[in-house]
């Protein structure tokens, strides 16, 4: 499909993202990212079953923590989609950027240059 | 097991806002198991306090230690050459962890990150129930495996009180009444006669009500 997406995306591959975890998250935006977010599988179509409802919840555990520590929970999402929706993942990729865009640097990472 | 609950991360934050290098020490006991204070969830806590620190611009230097259990003084040496590197100490155990070592290194300051709530059981995951109050005094047998102690309200020994409605205690409509459950028990069992019976006042000075508490068994005094 030749589709395009922002290179400011990097994209790690995982086998589900049941695999995912809370600190795989919370040190990205340690280390500087500008946000994260976690494309799984449509909910009920996981082929663990249960992979990326644990996702979802290890997120929303993510964007509570970010919360507290006085950064924007928005800098952490989840989206579900198919693996036969490229167009929805470039989609999702523009969304996503765009919406760090708009939020700006990290806090974390600006103050860390300083 | 003892569960607990993290503290929220404005209060651990505000505990080490005059400090630049702090060492977070879990334990591997009970808030390991109710997923509260163990090695993950110390590397949880850093990463978090470590993000809301850079925000601020004061980076915190935050290193990470897991114990087997913080309520033995065997394991709480194992820190003694590291302890006085910090300018502080967050304990993630529950209530005897930073006790225990405030005790053993009284030149350090030691601070708690989680609330300790109560003995309790998983009835899931991620669901934790209180089923005993370490009243000093067991009387379980008497109720059918069920605690009144610890899973009244009113800790009464002869329930149900009127607070009891379909089920349920007056003080909320998620808790059970427990004495409902008692008395249901007895009567599929036959024996709600045993629920008439007039119990002698419980003797609570086996509990908190006579002060702290201590137990020594001689035969393992050393």
């Amino acid at each position: 499909m030749r589709l395009n997406y922002p290179s400011s995306v990097k994209v790690i591959q995982i086998p589900c993202t049941g695999r995912v975890d809370i600190l795989h998250l919370l040190k990205a935006i340690e280390d500087g990212a500008d946000g994260v977010y976690v494309a799984g599988c449509l909910e009920g179509e996981c082929h663990f079953l249960t992979g990326n409802l644990k996702a979802k919840k290890r997120v929303q555990f993510v964007k509570k923590a970010l919360k507290e520590a006085g950064v924007e929970p928005e800098r952490v999402e989840m989206f579900n989609l198919s693996a036969g929706e490229g167009p929805r993942f470039a989609e999702i990729a523009r969304e996503m950027a765009d919406r760090i865009k708009s939020l700006g640097p990290s806090p974390v990472r600006m103050k860390k240059a300083a | 097991m003892i569960v607990a609950d993290r503290k929220p991360i404005q209060e651990i934050l505000e505990m080490v806002k005059d400090y630049e290098r702090v060492l977070i020490l879990g334990c591997k006991g009970c808030v390991t198991v109710c997923n509260v204070g163990g090695d993950k969830e110390v590397g949880i806590l850093a990463s978090i306090l470590k993000i809301a620190r850079k925000k601020e611009g004061r980076p915190l230097e935050v290193h990470e230690r897991t114990l087997e259990r913080q309520c033995d003084p065997e394991y709480i040496d194992q820190v003694k050459d590291q302890v006085s590197q910090y300018d502080a100490v967050i304990s993630m155990a529950c209530g005897v962890g930073p006790q225990f070592l405030s005790e053993a290194y009284p030149q350090q300051r030691f601070y708690p990150a989680v609330n300790t709530t109560f003995f309790g059981g998983a009835l899931g995951h991620g669901v934790w129930v209180e089923r005993c109050a370490g009243c000093g005094t067991c009387l379980i047998h008497y109720f059918d495996g069920l605690c009144p102690i610890a899973r009244c309200s009113k800790s009464l020994l002869h329930g149900p009180c009127g607070g009891s409605a379909k089920g349920k205690c007056e003080i909320s409509k998620d808790v059970e009444c427990i004495w409902d459950k008692i008395v249901r028990k007895k009567m599929e069992e036959g024996r709600i006669e045993d629920v008439t019976r007039i119990r002698p006042a419980k003797d609570w000075r086996t509990a908190r009500d006579g002060g702290p508490r201590k137990s020594v068994r001689e035969e393992l005094v050393q």
